[in-house]
């Protein structure tokens, strides 16, 4: 056997793509949503673009009285609906042929042994070669049991005579509280080691937020102005315009803050606040992310720097829609947030006194995720005061979803013989977003999680990090009394818009 | 949008280039490049459509030169803009009549986007004799042909790499990457000792030699070219110190991939669209030096003497490689001036001996 590098790979041949090994990905809680919606779709994806290899196999645990043909059934379906690459029966028939189902309940030892089972049959008939993948698509509450079950069952035991690969997914949230958290971590640590887990968090997949880095350590003209002497201030938002939808079970209890602020905003603002990091290797951006993360100081007076509400009955996008409180599922006195903003201070160098508002929230006005640098005004303005009254403060907005791409705010003379200077956006649009050739965020992190390759993935001293920040945030708003109430198809609590008053800003309308 | 312009010139299409997107709202869309389609009008349609399709990925002005009747006496300039209807991007038809299609070059720079790469595609058969000379070629950074589509194809894609310039590719090179990535993924898992390999695909195919030649000089062993029925590239051996590994497509469409001492897999390899491998190829702009290391090797294997034909088999030499190719093309030749009475007796076994030694050079030198 050799073990010397792969001839055929050549470091300047840049077409060829990275491909995953043989190996056997186990996803359980193949019947939810994210399994249909997402996981399912970007594994055909995956396979139609040539990216998984010929030893490929599925294999989908669920409570479900199920045979292959079933499951193989619910994964056609939710290909033809929501795969991004046109369908090829080739390629399904292929990955079809690699798809099995075992029934179980996830306390049963008996079913597990039945999985390790299947999935040893694969190595033998599909040359998987022992690695295994397992993706834990349950509600967190599930993972100790599902866990120990495989330490049990000897599916998670490192094959030595093979080498196979063990390696864990689980998704966010990662605990609901620093304490939750490490807990989770443990559960997990004590039959995975870290470089085994892999936590997904699939805002870091998409194009526009790797392209945060390329965007800032790839240019010239961005650095130099990246930093308080030129920043004013730095809004990131995640606004969505659906409510919780089926999520009641799910969402409540845990809240806007929990969901989103913990895991996609701060990444973002790490991303976007961190220093260059020595290389892009996982642990280098990490090591910068940590950093980062660590110099995050919340307000000391919360009740002045946050802002949290819940959605009222109202309209929204020409529908009329129910109150958060009258959603199925959700008890009358519920105090669960579904908008969250707050103001953090970051303190270096770079950032002193320059304050990152977060926010985010379900059912308003519109669906948009972006990260905006609002700049300094000029310090001298050589125009008169009637000139420039509609000239706002310049801002560079990165946007990561729906419409990728990035938006330069600037003032601009209107056309005409009389002096008047007004704010103008100028759009860059890739146009990745909306072609095939673009994987989804899922696709790209499932992918890493074949290869192993980590970069993309927050790692526990992160979500601990984050935890450390939102901690306090949540007790305090525990001892608060009521919940603001904001209109379906707004803008979020007035609250929050006073939370920027205060500081003689405003939020970047939506 | 649809503008057509008749008799026309560039300041003109320029002029309704931008009012075209000012009528439109100033579509926000940054165009990364300029794709400059040389074709004619009988192969204009598909090409166009592929480039359309491609530029949903990379937002580009395409150009597309279709000369017509060069002989005539008189220059004349049609254009056809199209834009927003298909994808981002614009495209114009620019027809050139008379001894103007010989000046293709004056109409196309003036309308080339400001400080982005440029990109020529060749489509048809019309292969310049040499990219990067050729005056719209030489625009730009990247020149794309497609020696499959030549009549003479082995003889096209030689010459292509005889006057090789970085920013050359060759769309028969662009049709292996699914082969390629597939062969360095088996290759990825550990494996016995690489000491041949063999390359089965219809007659006549440049895919098919670059393949082997690549595979020679990546792996250096010596890599046979053998002959098929096709469609395409049917299969491709690594003989290891443990067994073959072997890759086989009989159909065009799925690929099974054998192992010693491993259950067969199969996996999808279906032959790309024209529009895929345009978007590949818009994917890097920089020189593709794989491929030219692929195809110089090709080049001298072929011109060391071996026949062109496609038909015969043929051997692409492993680390110091040209030299078995050589050494047989000389012992060939001894053959005939030594009289051997083998080789006299009858002409029938006289060619296979002349096929043999292609085989298995060492054989034939003994």
């Amino acid at each position: 056997m050799t073990t010397t590098p792969n001839p055929l790979r050549d470091p300047r041949d840049k077409r060829l793509p990275r491909v995953a090994g043989p190996s056997v990905l186990v996803l359980f809680g193949v019947t939810g949503d994210l399994s249909r919606k997402k996981l399912l779709p970007a594994i055909y994806d995956l396979a139609n673009r040539g990216l998984l290899p010929p030893g490929f196999a599925l294999v989908g645990f669920a409570r479900r009285d199920w045979d292959h043909q079933d499951f193989r059934q619910i994964a056609y379906d939710s290909v033809k609906e929501h795969a991004r690459t046109p369908f090829r029966e080739d390629v399904w028939t292929h990955l079809a042929e690699g798809m099995h189902f075992v029934p179980g309940e996830f306390d049963d030892a008996g079913a597990f042994e039945a999985l390790a089972m299947a999935v040893k049959e694969l190595d033998a008939s599909r040359g998987t070669g022992g690695n295994y993948a397992f993706y834990l698509s349950i509600p967190p509450k599930f993972f100790p049991q599902v866990v120990e079950q495989l330490q049990t069952s000897g599916l998670a035991d490192r094959d030595n005579h093979t080498g196979g690969f063990r390696r864990v997914v689980i998704e966010k949230p990662f605990g609901h509280d620093l304490v939750s958290a490490k807990e989770l971590n443990d559960t997990v640590h004590r039959v995975f080691p870290e470089e085994s887990i892999f936590r997904i968090d699939h805002y870091l997949g998409k194009e526009t937020v790797q392209n945060i880095l390329a965007l800032r350590f790839a240019n010239t003209m961005f650095e130099p102005i990246w930093n308080r002497g030129f920043v004013d201030h730095v809004q990131i938002t995640m606004a969505e315009d659906i409510g919780i939808g089926g999520r009641a079970g799910y969402y409540d209890g845990i809240g806007a803050a929990r969901d989103v602020i913990q895991n996609h905003l701060l990444q973002l603002l790490a991303l976007t606040a961190m220093e260059e990091p020595t290389s892009f290797s996982a642990e280098a951006v990490r090591a910068e992310k940590a950093k980062i993360l660590s110099s995050v100081r919340v307000p000391d007076d919360l009740s002045l720097a946050t802002a949290h509400g819940q959605y009222a009955a109202g309209w929204q996008g020409g529908v009329k829609v129910k109150g958060y409180l009258e959603e199925e599922g959700i008890p009358q006195d519920s105090r669960t947030e579904t908008y969250a903003a707050i103001k953090l201070e970051i303190d270096n160098r770079r950032w002193a006194g320059v304050p990152f508002y977060l926010r985010t929230g379900k059912r308003l006005s519109r669906r948009v995720s972006e990260v905006a640098l609002v700049f300094q005004q000029a310090p001298h303005l050589p125009f008169s005061h009637t000139d420039t009254e509609e000239l706002g403060q310049n801002a560079l907005v990165m946007r990561v979803q729906p419409d990728e791409g990035i938006t330069v705010r600037f003032g601009s003379k209107v056309p005409g013989t009389s002096m008047e200077i007004r704010d103008v956006n100028m759009d860059f649009a890739y146009g990745e977003s909306f072609t095939e050739s673009s994987p989804e965020a899922y696709e790209r992190l499932l992918l890493d999680v074949l290869i192993g390759d980590p970069p993309l993935f927050p790692r526990q001293e992160e979500v601990e990090l984050s935890w450390k920040i939102l901690d306090p945030i949540e007790e305090h708003w525990a001892t608060q009394g009521k919940v603001d109430q904001y209109k379906s198809g707004g803008y979020g609590p007035a609250s929050a818009d006073e939370l920027m008053a205060r500081d003689g800003r405003a939020w970047r309308r939506l | 949008m649809n503008i057509d312009l008749t008799n026309t010139n560039t300041r003109r299409i320029q002029e309704a280039l931008t009012q075209a997107r000012h009528l439109m709202g100033g579509p926000a869309v940054g165009m990364v490049l300029t794709l400059i389609i040389v074709t004619d009008e009988s192969a204009q349609y598909d090409a166009v459509r592929a480039a359309t399709e491609a530029a949903r990925e990379h937002p580009c002005r395409v150009l597309t030169v279709i000369s017509r009747d060069a002989r005539g006496s008189s220059s004349r300039l049609d254009a056809e803009i199209r834009m927003g209807e298909t994808g981002p991007g614009e495209t114009v038809l620019l027809r050139m009549y008379g001894p103007l299609a010989e000046h293709a070059d004056s109409v196309v720079v003036p309308l080339l986007m400001p400080d982005t790469p440029v990109v020529t595609w060749w489509p048809g058969g019309k292969v310049p004799k040499s990219p990067s000379e050729d005056p719209l070629g030489a625009l730009a950074q990247r020149r794309v042909t497609d020696a499959y589509a030549a009549r003479d194809r082995l003889g096209t894609l030689a010459r292509l790499a005889e006057a090789y310039r970085p920013g050359d590719t060759d769309f028969s090179w662009t049709r292996l990457t699914s082969w390629r990535s597939l062969l360095a993924a088996a290759l990825d898992q550990d494996h016995d000792e690489v000491t041949g390999g063999e390359v089965a695909a219809e007659p006549d195919s440049p895919s098919a030699e670059l393949l082997a030649a690549w595979l020679a000089v990546r792996l250096g062993v010596p890599v046979r070219r053998v002959v098929s029925d096709g469609p395409g590239i049917t299969g491709v051996t690594l003989a290891t110190t443990g067994g073959d590994i072997e890759v086989s497509r009989p159909d065009g469409r799925v690929a099974t991939l054998a192992r010693p001492g491993q259950p067969d897999r199969q996996v999808a390899l279906l032959r790309r669209p024209m529009a895929d491998l345009l978007a590949e190829e818009l994917r890097r702009l920089d020189p593709d030096e794989v491929y030219q290391d692929a195809a110089k090797r090709f080049a001298k294997d072929l011109s060391s003497g071996q026949p062109t034909d496609g038909t015969a088999e043929r051997e692409f030499g492993g680390s110091g490689g040209g030299k078995a190719a050589d050494k047989e093309e000389k012992s060939e030749k001894q053959d005939d001036g030594d009289g051997k009475p083998a080789a006299k007796s009858s002409g029938s076994s006289r060619s296979t001996a002349a096929k043999k030694p292609a085989a298995k050079p060492k054989a034939g030198d003994k």
